[in-house]
């Protein structure tokens, strides 16, 4: 599909959007936009003493984007730029402060608790650190049953059945061996597919993957992100894949967004991207990640010292301008840059490209 | 600086160092024989994977032993002494800190909550040397302005310090006793990308502007090679090659080098990376022979014996592809490939 096909789909869900957010699913399933995310801002209010307000953190200030079913979305940024919150917000975890989030054309903001809980058997969730988000106490059978038995699932035949397909989806065999298993007996690599094995039983639409294989070692990682592209390949699943490391975003996902002081700051198709980046940031990043060459002890990298900005009181303007090597004088600190389109979708939120 | 015995003798000479752990499910070979060399303003990088021994290593060099040692065997010559030799008391005061630093792993967490950091740099000044505490302070801040701390951070507390600066102060305090040798143990695994690439830029700055040497212990292959002059690369509590970072990264010697190597996603690069089938084997009783055979793709029959070490083109490497059976090996596998 080529990004022209592709924008004129999101234009569609857009009038589609406009219509109220009725119960009633998409009338065409497994088309268009799966997820539109609109203006969204995640403040947390920041209290003095418990009480008395302190101001905001704007963990997330004006993000909007759409993932079509069965596609792939990098969000790419540091620490505390947002991209957990925004995960978060996504995963109904957070409640938006503005903006809206909208499932197969449902407004998210407005579900009860029941359309939470179907909501929930629709988006699987893939941590960062497998052996945090496996109860100890659970072995890999139970882990695996827990979801089935609140999603209702009451014949314990199908709930067997369906926890084993889990498992060799995962390529867990013999699942006889690992489903007594506590996880502590198994190694990362294989709790970190316990994890995918329980975010996909329930036959999600959407995969969130919080930096999946940051815990994992080296050998291991690669073994993981292939998994992850062969289920993500084989149910049509679309996924937001979280990460700080630019190296695997090519192996996983067309698309990339690049956040920074929680904003989209850069987006576009992978490839275009990481070969032809724009934004002064983007370019940071990308010449900041070393590929293993000696030549890399000769030299001095050339990154911005300082660190982002306090997300209670950002720069005005552009939020990168106190760290940027182009800053335009009473323009970058002035105002906030729109997305200047840059060529094929790609954008970049910079006034160089005014 | 402490008197050094010869000035001819390389910085660091590891032989044979042995550190096996008792614990109730028998004893674990954490580092098993592992020798290697570090020359003067050099950085040795070690690399290995989570559970290779790689930090029990760092902790042998320093004999910062936790109680359920079993064995701790090997000698250590720093310019030419035998530190091994010295009484625990003795290498404390002469040795530790005040010769060999150390940066621990997670040390952004581990500084003391109560002090200000300052002082927690000037600590090691005041204890190891006997340095009042205005002239440890004052050098203090001159370590922070090497590292790229603004001085006035001096008085903060830890808390009130980002990662990347708390780092730094890590770095500090390893630095401030002016040592040999300084060990960093996954000195970036925890930060950002930038925050990384500013710390690896100090580190090479450190080491031209000052001449300082570094054991670098990573399980981040691409960073590694930000600061390597040398590479080791360590599996299952041995060192199974050692080599020239030049030669190393464009072409490693032993299997699972190469495996390791293919398995680092690259940037700039779009070839799909690899990934090792298997796991490392257990350090209580490992395999007899190479540790690496089970999941190796370069296995023959002699791999179930203990393999030796070789020296190629002045690289270490432990594998018997190196030895004239491997080489009559590798040459039946190349013309199979031809077939």
């Amino acid at each position: 599909m080529t990004q022209a096909t592709a924008d004129i789909k999101i234009d569609t869900t857009r009038d589609e959007r406009v219509k109220p957010a009725s119960d009633a699913p998409s009338t065409r399933p497994e088309q268009g936009a799966l997820l539109s995310v609109r203006n969204l801002r995640v403040w947390f209010e920041l209290r003095r003493f418990g009480f008395g307000h302190a101001g905001y953190v704007r963990a997330v200030d004006d993000v909007s984007f759409d993932l079509n079913y069965g596609e792939t979305i990098a969000i790419v940024g540091e620490s505390g730029c947002g991209k957990s919150s925004l995960m978060k917000t996504i995963l109904g975890l957070h409640r938006p402060t503005e903006g809206e989030i909208y499932f197969e054309n449902r407004r998210l903001n407005d579900f009860s608790r029941r359309e939470m809980q179907w909501y929930r058997t629709q988006v699987g969730y893939v941590q960062q650190d497998p052996y945090g988000a496996l109860p100890p106490f659970m072995n890999v059978r139970r882990i695996l049953q827990e979801p089935l038995i609140i999603a209702g699932v009451k014949d314990p035949a199908e709930r067997e059945a369906r926890i084993r397909k889990a498992l060799e989806e995962v390529k867990m065999t013999p699942v006889e061996e690992f489903l007594p298993k506590f996880p502590h007996m198994l190694s990362g690599g294989q709790q970190q597919r316990v994890v995918i094995a329980r975010a996909m039983i329930l036959n999600p639409k959407l995969l969130v993957a919080d930096e999946p294989v940051s815990m994992l070692d080296a050998s291991v990682r690669v073994e993981i992100l292939r998994l992850l592209r062969a289920l993500q390949q084989a149910h049509n699943l679309a996924v937001i894949y979280i990460t700080h490391d630019l190296s695997t975003v090519r192996y996983f996902s067309r698309r990339i967004m690049v956040m920074y002081a929680g904003q989209v700051v850069e987006q576009g198709e992978v490839n275009d991207l990481l070969s032809n980046p724009k934004h002064p940031y983007t370019q940071a990043l990308i010449e900041a990640t070393s590929d293993p060459d000696a030549a890399n002890a000769m030299k001095f990298r050339e990154v911005p010292s300082g660190e982002p900005p306090s997300l209670v009181r950002p720069p005005a303007g552009c939020r990168f301008h106190p760290r940027c090597a182009y800053f335009i004088a009473d323009v970058c600190d002035k105002e906030t840059p729109p997305d200047f389109d840059v060529g094929q979708g790609h954008l970049a939120r910079c006034w160089l490209y005014r | 600086m402490a008197n050094r015995s010869s000035f001819d003798a390389p910085l660091l000479q590891v032989r044979e160092l042995v550190l096996h752990f008792r614990t109730s499910k028998g004893v674990v070979q954490a580092v098993d024989g592992v020798d290697f060399t570090l020359n003067a303003n050099e950085a040795v990088v070690i690399i290995g994977e989570s559970g290779c021994g790689k930090s029990s290593l760092a902790k042998a060099i320093l004999r910062l032993l936790p109680r359920n040692v079993h064995r701790y065997t090997g000698k250590t010559f720093l310019y030419g002494q035998e530190v091994m030799a010295l009484s625990d008391e003795e290498f404390r005061r002469t040795i530790r800190w005040n010769r060999i630093a150390m940066v621990p792993q997670a040390a952004m967490n581990a500084l003391n909550p109560v002090l200000r950091v300052g002082d927690q740099v000037a600590e090691p000044l005041m204890i190891h040397q006997g340095m009042r505490k205005s002239k440890a302070l004052e050098k203090a801040v001159e370590m922070f302005r090497l590292v790229g701390v603004p001085e006035d951070f001096v008085h903060r507390y830890a808390f009130e310090l980002s990662g990347g600066m708390r780092q730094r102060v890590a770095l500090a305090m390893a630095l401030v006793t002016s040592p040999d040798l300084i060990i960093l143990d996954e000195p970036t695994s925890a930060l950002d990308v930038l925050t990384q690439a500013n710390i690896m830029n100090q580190l090479k700055r450190i080491k031209k502007e000052m001449g300082m040497s570094f054991i670098l212990i990573t399980h981040d292959i691409a960073t590694s090679s930000e600061l390597a002059d040398r590479v080791a690369v360590m599996y299952a509590g041995q060192i199974v090659e050692v080599g020239d970072a030049l030669r190393f990264f464009q072409e490693p010697l032993h299997p699972y080098a190469q495996k390791l190597m293919a398995s680092v996603p690259r940037l700039r690069e779009t070839k799909d990376p690899e990934f090792i089938v298997g796991q490392p084997p257990s350090l209580i009783n490992p395999p007899t022979g190479c540790r690496f055979a089970d999941r190796c793709h370069r296995r023959f029959a002699r791999c179930a014996e203990e393999p030796p070490v070789i020296e190629q083109h002045g690289r270490l490497v432990k594998c018997w592809l190196y030895t004239e059976d491997g080489v009559n090996q590798r040459d039946a596998s190349h013309s199979r490939h031809q077939d």
